[in-house]
C-alpha cells in the first residue's frame, strides 16, 4: 500500500499513548483556588442547567460509584460539539476499561462466559462457546488495539540480552550481570496503539450490557 | 473559487463509502478514503471506511442517538442503524437505493420503512438517500474540522449503470437537497475501472490494448451490474468507451448469505433446534463469515457455526451447527453461479396477480444466466453495421461478494467455457484491489480526470429513450390502441449534447398536464433521434414511469393549443433533460421542462 492509496485510519486516528495510571487519575487533588473558582461556576450552572444540577445531586448523594464517572466529564460536556482533542482523550481514558469490557461483551459475550459456572458442562460445549468468545473478542481486540509481540524471536530459541530493560523479565537463575544468555520462554505482548470509540451524549459506562425485553 | 477537493461517493444499496483527493496539489494526486464517523452502538461513535446504508428511527424508550455534531438526533445512519435494525425491524430502512430505482412506486412519497411501526413518520426513498448523503457530508465536515464540507467540493456520485433517467434524476435531487452544489453522476462499473487505472498509474496501458473489450462484473450486497467497456485507438491514443450496460438486477450477496442460513437452519431444525427470527439473522452473519473462511482456506472441509444463546447463559443455550464445503458449493456455486450454456437465459417467474408492494427482486438467482443474457445481447449476438458484438477479452471484478476467490473462479470458468465454444481466447483478469472501496476511489479519481488529469471513459447515456405515441386508430373493445415509440434520445448521448426531434410536432393544451408513456432500451443502440418504432418486442423496450408536461398559462391563454417540438439533452451533471420547445414562441426561447418523475403515483409500472 503506497501513500497514494492510504487510508486515514492507519495513521491519524490511532491515539498512541502510554497506558495511564488509573488510580492517579481517579482522585485528582484540587487546589483551594481551583475549588473556589469551581464552586462559583457550579453555583450558576446548578441554577440554570437542570441536567447538570441533577448530576450534581446524584454525585452528592453518592448513589453511583463516584470513582467511575457515569457521564462525560462536566467541563468537556459544556463544550461538546467542539470538544478539544485533549478533552476527548481524557474522556476516553476515564472510561476506557469499561468500554473495553463493553466491546468484549458485545462482540464476544465475554462477561456471559466468565460469569457462567462452567464446571458441569462437557468440554465440547465449552469448546463451542470458546470459539464464539474467541472469534468475537479477537475481532474487537484487533479493531481497537494494535497488538505486537515484544520479542520477535521464536520461543525456545537462545537469546542474548545485551542490557537489562523493562521489556524482558529475567526468570530462573537470576544472577550476575549483562549480557544475559538464556532461552526465550514467552515472547511477550505490547499494545502499541489503542483506539476506543468516542462516547457521545450521557452514557452510563457501567452498563456493559443492558437487559433485553422482547415485545 | 474552485473546489479544493474532488470527492467520490459510492452510494451503495448496503454500504456507502467516500473518497477524496485534493484538486489543487500540483503533481501527485492522493486518493484517500474517508473514515466515516458513525454511531456504532448506543452512545459510542467510531470511524469506519464503510457506512452501512441503513436508517434507524429511535423509539421513545431510547436515549437520543447523539453524534459529536448533533446531541439531539432521533435517527441514526450506519453501523448502529444496521445492528439495531435487526433487533427492531419495524424501525429500520434498508435497501432504500433499490426503492429509488423502482418505478412502480411514487419515489417522493413517504413509504419507508415499508412495515413501519405506527409511531414512525415514513419517509420517501429520495429522503432516505438524502439522509445517507447528509451523514457523509457531516462526517466529511467533522473530519476537516469544519473547514470544508461537501457543498463546496466537486462531488462525483456513482449510480448503477442500469439506473434509468428517472432514478438518476432522483439521485441528483437527493444530492442537491444535501447541499452538494457541484455534483456529477458516474456509472459504478466505470468507477471500478477508474479505480483500477488509478491504482496502476501509467502502467495500465501495458495491461490494456486497443481492441480489448472489458467486461465489468459488479456484485454488491443487493444488486448485480454488468458493463462492457472497449479500449479503442483514437488519433493514435488509447481511449476507453463504455459500449453496453445490463439491466437492473436485484440480486446480491445478501441473498447468498440468506440462502446458506436457510440451509444450515433447516439442518438445525431437523435436529430439533428451532431458530427464531433473531437467531436466523445471526445465522446469516455467521454463514457469511463461514463462507469467506471456506473460500480462503482450501484445506477446510467445514467450519463451525455457533449461534450464541439469547440469554446470559452462554453455555447450554448456544446452538452449534456447521457449514460444510459441499453445502457452499451446492447452494452458492451451483445455486447462484451454475455452469450453464451461453444460451440459457434466466427464468422469468410470472408475477402473482395480487402481490404486496415490494421490490421487483430477480426471480432467477443464477447470476451466470443473467450474465449469459447480457452477453447474448451485446457480445455473442449477430453483429450489425452499427452493433459491434465482440466477445470480451478482459474482465474486472468489483463488489464485496467477489472477494471470495471461489466465486470469481466459477464465474471465470463459465465465461471462458462460453468463449472457447466461440473459438475466442480466455479473458484476462484485470487485478482489482479492495473491491469494497474501489467505486468510491474510482469516483474521486474521475473527479481529477475531469480536470484533465488522466484518461476519461466515454460512454454517454446507457440507454436510448422513447416516448409512446398513440396511433390514431378506430376504438375496438378490448384492444388497446397501438402505441408507437418515438426515439427522443439515442444511446450514447454525451454530456452537454442535444438531440432535437427533426419534424414531429406534438400539441399541448395550456394549463392541462399531458402524460406520455416513456420507454428505455439498452439494446437498440443504432436508433437515432426521430426513429419511429411501429412495433417492438417487450424485451427490447422497457416501459419506464410515465413523463408529464404542463404548460404554465403565463404568456398564453388557458385552453390554447400549442405546437411543440421535443428536445433531449444530457446535462453536465449527467442527467437526461427533456424539453418542449414552442414552434411559435411568444417570448424568445420559449421552452418547458418535461417532468421525468411524475409526483403523483399514477404509474402502474408493473
Amino acid at each position: 500500500m503506497g501513500p497514494r492509496f492510504g487510508c486515514l485510519a492507519s495513521s491519524a486516528l490511532w491515539i498512541d499513548y502510554p497506558i495511564v495510571d488509573c488510580a492517579a487519575m481517579m482522585v485528582r487533588s484540587v487546589s483551594l483556588l481551583e475549588r473556589l473558582w469551581l464552586s462559583w461556576v457550579c453555583w450558576f450552572r446548578v441554577l440554570f442547567d437542570a441536567r447538570f444540577a441533577a448530576r450534581v445531586a446524584e454525585l452528592r448523594s453518592g448513589s453511583p460509584a463516584p470513582e467511575l464517572p457515569s457521564a462525560p466529564h462536566p467541563t468537556a460536556e459544556a463544550t461538546t460539539g467542539a470538544a478539544s482533542p485533549a478533552a476527548l482523550i481524557e474522556r476516553a481514558r476515564a472510561n476506557g476499561a469499561l468500554q473495553l469490557l463493553t466491546l468484549f461483551q458485545r462482540e464476544g459475550r465475554l462477561l456471559d462466559f466468565l460469569e457462567q459456572d462452567i464446571v458441569s458442562f462437557a468440554d465440547a460445549e465449552i469448546g463451542a462457546a470458546a470459539r464464539l468468545v474467541h472469534e468475537g473478542c479477537r475481532r474487537a481486540l484487533h479493531a481497537h488495539a494494535r497488538v505486537a509481540p515484544v520479542r520477535h524471536e521464536a520461543e525456545g530459541s537462545a537469546l542474548t540480552l545485551e542490557q537489562a530493560n523493562g521489556d524482558v523479565k529475567l526468570v530462573g537463575n537470576v544472577s550476575g550481570s549483562a549480557p544475559y544468555r538464556g532461552v526465550l520462554r514467552h515472547r511477550g505482548w505490547r499494545i502499541e496503539g489503542l483506539r476506543l470509540p468516542q462516547v457521545v451524549g450521557s452514557v452510563d459506562h457501567r452498563l456493559v450490557a443492558p437487559a433485553e425485553l422482547e415485545l | 473559487m474552485s473546489a479544493p477537493f474532488a470527492v467520490g461517493i459510492d452510494l451503495g444499496t448496503t454500504h456507502s463509502a467516500l473518497a477524496f483527493s485534493p484538486l489543487l496539489a500540483a503533481a501527485e494526486h492522493a486518493v484517500t478514503v474517508l473514515e466515516i464517523e458513525q454511531l456504532v452502538s448506543a452512545g459510542t461513535v467510531d470511524k469506519k471506511p464503510l457506512l452501512p446504508s441503513f436508517l434507524y428511527f429511535a423509539h421513545e424508550s431510547e436515549p437520543r442517538l447523539a453524534l459529536p455534531w448533533d446531541e439531539t438526533r432521533s435517527f441514526a445512519v450506519g453501523e448502529f442503524a444496521r445492528s439495531r435494525g435487526a433487533e427492531a425491524p419495524q424501525r429500520v430502512i434498508s435497501s432504500s437505493k433499490s426503492w429509488l430505482s423502482y418505478g412502480g412506486v411514487d419515489r417522493r412519497a413517504g413509504i419507508l420503512p415499508l412495515n413501519a411501526a405506527p409511531d414512525i413518520e415514513r419517509i420517501s426513498p429520495v429522503e432516505a438517500a438524502f439522509r445517507v448523503l447528509d451523514h457523509l457530508n457531516e462526517a466529511f465536515r467533522a473530519a476537516h474540522q469544519g473547514e470544508h464540507d461537501l457543498s463546496g467540493q466537486e462531488v462525483v456520485l456513482t449510480v448503477p449503470a442500469s439506473f434509468d433517467a428517472g432514478a438518476r434524476d432522483l439521485t441528483v435531487e437527493a444530492a442537491l437537497a444535501a447541499g452538494f452544489e457541484q455534483v456529477t453522476l458516474l456509472e459504478e462499473p466505470q468507477a471500478a475501472l477508474y479505480a483500477w487505472i488509478e491504482q496502476h498509474g501509467e502502467a495500465w496501458r501495458s495491461h490494456l490494448r486497443a481492441g480489448d473489450r472489458v467486461l465489468v462484473v459488479d456484485i454488491g450486497g443487493g444488486t448485480t451490474d454488468f458493463s462492457l467497456i472497449d479500449a479503442v485507438e483514437q488519433n493514435g491514443a488509447l481511449e476507453l468507451q463504455r459500449v453496453a450496460v445490463g439491466d437492473h438486477i436485484l440480486l446480491g450477496g445478501d441473498n447468498m448469505d440468506l440462502a446458506l442460513a436457510h440451509v444450515v437452519g433447516q439442518e438445525l431444525a431437523a435436529a430439533g433446534k428451532e431458530l427464531d427470527r433473531f437467531q436466523l439473522g445471526a445465522l446469516a452473519h455467521a454463514c457469511r463469515a463461514g463462507k469467506e473462511r471456506l473460500f480462503s482456506d482450501a484445506s477446510l472441509e467445514q467450519v463451525a457455526v455457533v449461534l450464541p444463546s439469547r440469554g446470559s447463559q452462554l453455555l447450554g443455550g448456544s446452538i452449534r451447527g456447521e457449514l460444510r464445503r459441499e453445502q457452499v458449493e451446492r447452494y452458492l456455486l451451483d445455486g447462484f453461479f451454475p455452469r450453464v450454456a451461453a444460451s440459457e437465459l434466466p427464468k422469468q417467474r410470472p408475477r402473482a396477480g395480487l402481490t404486496q408492494v415490494g421490490l421487483p427482486y430477480a426471480s432467477d438467482p443464477a447470476i451466470t444466466k443473467h450474465l449469459a443474457a447480457f452477453l447474448a445481447r451485446h457480445a455473442f449476438g449477430p453483429a450489425t453495421s452499427t452493433l459491434d458484438t465482440r466477445p470480451p477479452t478482459a474482465i474486472l471484478f468489483n463488489g464485496g461478494v467477489l472477494k471470495a476467490a471461489g466465486l470469481r473462479a466459477r464465474l471465470l470458468e463459465t465465461l471462458n467455457g462460453w468463449l472457447s465454444e466461440r473459438a475466442a481466447p480466455d479473458v484476462r483478469v484485470l487485478p482489482g484491489e479492495d473491491l469494497d472501496l474501489a467505486v468510491a476511489r474510482g469516483a474521486a479519481y474521475y473527479g481529477l480526470v475531469r480536470h484533465g488529469r488522466g484518461l476519461r471513459i466515454r460512454g454517454g447515456t446507457a440507454r436510448a429513450y422513447y416516448v409512446g405515441i398513440e396511433s390514431p386508430a378506430p376504438a375496438l373493445p378490448g384492444l388497446e390502441p397501438p402505441v408507437e415509440a418515438l426515439c427522443v434520445a439515442p444511446f450514447g448521448m454525451e454530456e452537454g449534447s442535444h438531440a432535437a426531434l427533426p419534424a414531429d410536432e406534438l400539441f399541448v393544451v395550456v394549463g392541462e398536464p399531458v402524460t406520455f408513456r416513456f420507454f428505455g432500451s439498452s439494446t437498440r443502440r443504432s436508433d437515432t433521434v426521430g426513429t419511429r418504432l411501429e412495433r417492438f418486442r417487450p424485451d427490447e423496450l422497457e416501459e419506464l414511469p410515465a413523463i408529464e408536461l404542463t404548460l404554465p398559462p403565463a404568456g398564453r391563454s388557458a385552453g390554447e393549443v400549442v405546437a411543440v417540438q421535443l428536445q433531449a439533452s444530457v446535462t453536465a451533471i449527467g442527467t437526461l433533460k427533456l424539453e418542449a420547445i414552442a414552434k411559435a414562441p411568444v417570448v424568445p426561447d420559449e421552452r418547458w421542462q418535461i417532468e421525468l418523475n411524475v409526483r403523483h403515483g399514477a404509474t402502474s409500472g408493473a
